[in-house]
């Protein structure tokens, strides 16, 4: 049996206007409120397993901050489905966004990619622009990340930049975070649960930067919590590889099957 | 059966097959019919309601011929000239209109002849089918002529019963008895005079085009003229109540080349601004630019697809100008990127994973779908990744049909610590053709009819994985794993 921490966004100090409260006090009071909308927020994937953890956090802040009705403009290049896989909308949905909301657009080139962007940003149309940039983009620079900030900051559109594969450079992103997938708190019957994320801040234009949090996604209230407050409901440690003592509950007599 | 009230009776107008083999026929009074059949169906005869209908039918029957015109009370003629062969000749074609009118339940009778009036007459007045039209004509009576009951009557007076016969007499001696009128439509029975119908008008073509004095390459010219043209085509699409789906530029170049150049919205528009950006973004993904050469003879702008758009009321919450916006967007990048690269996702009725959801163009007008809800506090199961096709993995298991204990994916060793399954999905076996097998049997259809035990497992890292034993060990020896998802 597992409870539902009913203790949600808990933001100390008055949110910044268009800022989206993430639900953990110590990491919105870092921001200033929380992560800030119409900026560039890029996110980096702390190790090449760690995409697809970098892109579900990614895709948490952006279906946050666009809310429940907005649009949200995914922009891939080609290859990017062979590599980190098709976006299912299934598993949106089980992030909690709106698969019926989502536009996914494939583009041949970062030159194309950047183009979409800037236009995607240019108005009020989506919530929110989630862009995948893989490897090194030379095409990226200073002048272009400048110009991304400029278009989401016009518009209020925030722009998630995901960067798998690729070590940070200088840019005008207002956040920088590296993202590594972190052990889930495990349900009844050892089952994986909900989606937990190692975050770093590692740059904040004008604010504090080199903090890092354990956060968990929860669908349902579309907010970050910490996994810690939840994980004491349910513990029932048990022994097991290092690894397994090592985490926080097990419970083998529960065997979920789907 | 239907009744008016003719000449201070009511009198039956029309009646159908069943009250035809009673006796009954249309001019006989309402209440000598009830005399006859106490219980008739009677309904009143609503004249402008069956005009309507022809009229429907005409504009339907221009599927088949362009030129169609309605023949009142009850008659529609095409001309085929030159249309037959599309729909495999005569025959097909009149089979093809019979097939169409009888879904439509309703009866008709189909004629064809070298004139209009000549297929209208043996329609109405020959036996069916024709077999030989020359003569079917010369059998007709001579009230196929339609000079109106008098002259009928006079000229079966006459002796004259077939139109042969009257055809037989000459033509003086006709004009001097019943005018010259009767004399053309004799030649228009006969086929020795043909005149041309009056065909339904169909709304013009969208087909703007300008041209230019001597031929110009001057880029702002052409933009300038091209814009003047969007600017026509916005006013007759207002005056229509139309939006453009789509739009053909067509640049004529003075040496004969022509360079044609076509976009597509979402949603029907007539915004001059915004077809012109469409255009523009159009221009700049070809892979040569246009090459003005000598210059431009005259362009053309070509409507080939339009929409009932109704005259827009702005809305006070920006909601609408939100949906606008989004489009607007979607147009956009579809036109640069093509429109099969912008797509949103639709759900499909199948619960094989890589066929769980749909790519529709995002341009493409979708009615709203509804994804299933998550149900509430439960974790991810499907992943928001999938590989297609699946990427196999070495797995070490601790029991055969059990879960994985670590496996090795892209050359990295991982150590399960979290699972969750099976997931027991099956293959599609009602799309095999020799149906469904349970056991050892499924190694003979091959790969595709196996069924696969989805495990959704962590490992020590925290990454979240979706795994399959792709067959049963009694489905098969062996059974191979495969990575098939990326949770979060």
């Amino acid at each position: 049996m597992r409870i539902i921490p009913t203790l949600a966004a808990d933001c100390t100090g008055p949110a910044e206007a268009g800022c989206w409260a993430s639900g953990i006090a110590s990491l919105d009071a870092a921001l200033g409120g929380g992560l800030a909308g119409g900026r560039v927020h890029e996110v980096y994937a702390a190790d090449a397993d760690d995409v697809a953890a970098a892109a579900g956090f990614a895709g948490a802040v952006a279906m946050g901050m666009a809310g429940e009705r907005a649009a949200v403009l995914w922009l891939r290049p080609q290859r990017a489905a062979s590599r980190g896989g098709i976006v299912q909308a299934h598993g949106w949905a089980e992030l909690g966004g709106a698969a019926d909301r989502i536009v996914i657009g494939l583009v041949p080139d970062t030159l194309a990619l950047l183009r979409a962007a800037i236009d995607a940003l240019r108005g009020p149309a989506t919530g929110a622009v989630i862009v995948e940039g893989w490897g090194a983009l030379r095409e990226l620079d200073l002048t272009a990340s400048r110009r991304l900030a400029l278009a989401a900051e016009a518009s209020g559109v925030p722009l998630l930049l995901l960067r798998p594969e690729a070590k940070p450079v200088p840019s005008a992103a207002r956040t920088r975070w590296q993202v590594a997938a972190a052990p889930s708190r495990a349900l009844p019957g050892n089952a994986p649960g909900h989606p937990v994320f190692d975050i770093t801040l590692l740059r904040q234009r004008g604010g504090p930067c080199g903090l890092g949090w354990r956060l968990e996604w929860n669908r349902d209230q579309r907010a970050f919590q910490e996994p810690a407050l939840s994980g004491a409901v349910v513990s029932v440690p048990v022994g097991g590889s290092a690894a397994d003592r090592a985490s926080r509950p097990a419970d083998p007599n529960h065997r979920r099957i789907a | 059966m239907l009744v008016a009230r003719i000449r201070g009776a009511l009198r039956l107008c029309a009646v159908d097959a069943h009250a035809r083999r009673q006796g009954l026929a249309p001019g006989l009074t309402l209440a000598d019919a009830r005399a006859r059949h106490p219980d008739l169906v009677v309904a009143d005869m609503d004249e402008q309601a069956d005009r309507d209908w022809l009229k429907r039918l005409a504009r339907h029957c221009r599927d088949w011929s362009p030129l169609v015109t309605i023949v009142p009370p009850d008659g529609i003629t095409l001309d085929i000239t030159g249309v037959s062969h599309l729909f495999g000749g005569e025959a097909g074609l009149s089979s093809g209109i019979e097939d169409a009118l009888a879904t439509m339940r309703m009866t008709c009778r189909l004629a064809m002849a070298a004139t209009a009036e000549a297929a209208q007459a043996l329609a109405r007045h020959a036996p069916l089918p024709v077999e030989d039209e020359h003569g079917a004509v010369r059998a007709l009576p001579v009230a196929a002529l339609g000079l109106g009951e008098e002259a009928s009557l006079a000229l079966r007076r006459a002796g004259l019963t077939t139109i042969g016969a009257v055809a037989a007499r000459s033509s003086a001696s006709i004009v001097a008895r019943f005018g010259l009128q009767a004399v053309t439509a004799l030649r228009r029975l006969t086929g020795e005079e043909a005149a041309p119908i009056a065909p339904l008008p169909q709304p013009a073509p969208l087909h703007f085009r300008r041209r230019f004095a001597e031929p110009t390459g001057h880029q702002a010219t052409v933009a300038a003229c091209f814009a003047d043209l969007l600017r026509e085509a916005s006013g007759t699409l207002e005056e229509r109540g139309l939006g453009g789906r789509r739009f053909a530029l067509t640049l004529f170049r003075s040496d004969g080349a022509r360079h044609r150049l076509d976009i597509e919205t979402g949603q029907p528009t007539r915004d001059p601004a915004l077809v012109m950006r469409l255009f523009e973004e159009r221009i700049g993904t070809l892979a040569d630019p246009l090459d003005p050469g000598f210059g431009y003879d005259s362009i053309t702008l070509f409507l080939p697809v339009t929409e009932p758009l109704a005259a827009s009321q702005p809305t006070l919450d920006g909601n609408e100008r939100k949906t606008a916006a989004l489009s607007d967007l979607i147009d956009r990048l579809s036109t640069r990127l093509g429109s099969e690269r912008l797509f949103r996702l639709i759900p499909q009725d199948s619960h094989i994973p890589e066929q769980a959801q749909l790519a529709l163009p995002a341009i493409r007008e979708t009615v709203p779908v509804r994804w299933p809800a998550p149900l509430r506090d439960e974790p991810p199961m499907r992943p928001l990744f999938l590989f297609d096709p699946p990427h196999p993995v070495a797995v070490i298991a601790q029991v055969p049909d059990g879960p994985p204990h670590r496996f090795r994916w892209r050359r990295k060793l991982h150590e399960v610590r979290l699972y969750e399954g099976p997931e027991r999905i099956a293959a599609e076996w009602w799309r095999r053709p020799d149906g469904h097998h349970t056991g050892a049997g499924g190694e003979q259809s091959g790969t595709a009819g196996l069924t696969r035990d989805y495990y959704r497992i962590e490992d020590v890292r925290g990454r979240r994985y979706w795994i399959f034993r792709h067959g049963l060990y009694d489905e098969k020896p062996d059974p191979r794993w495969y990575l098939h998802g990326l949770f979060a």
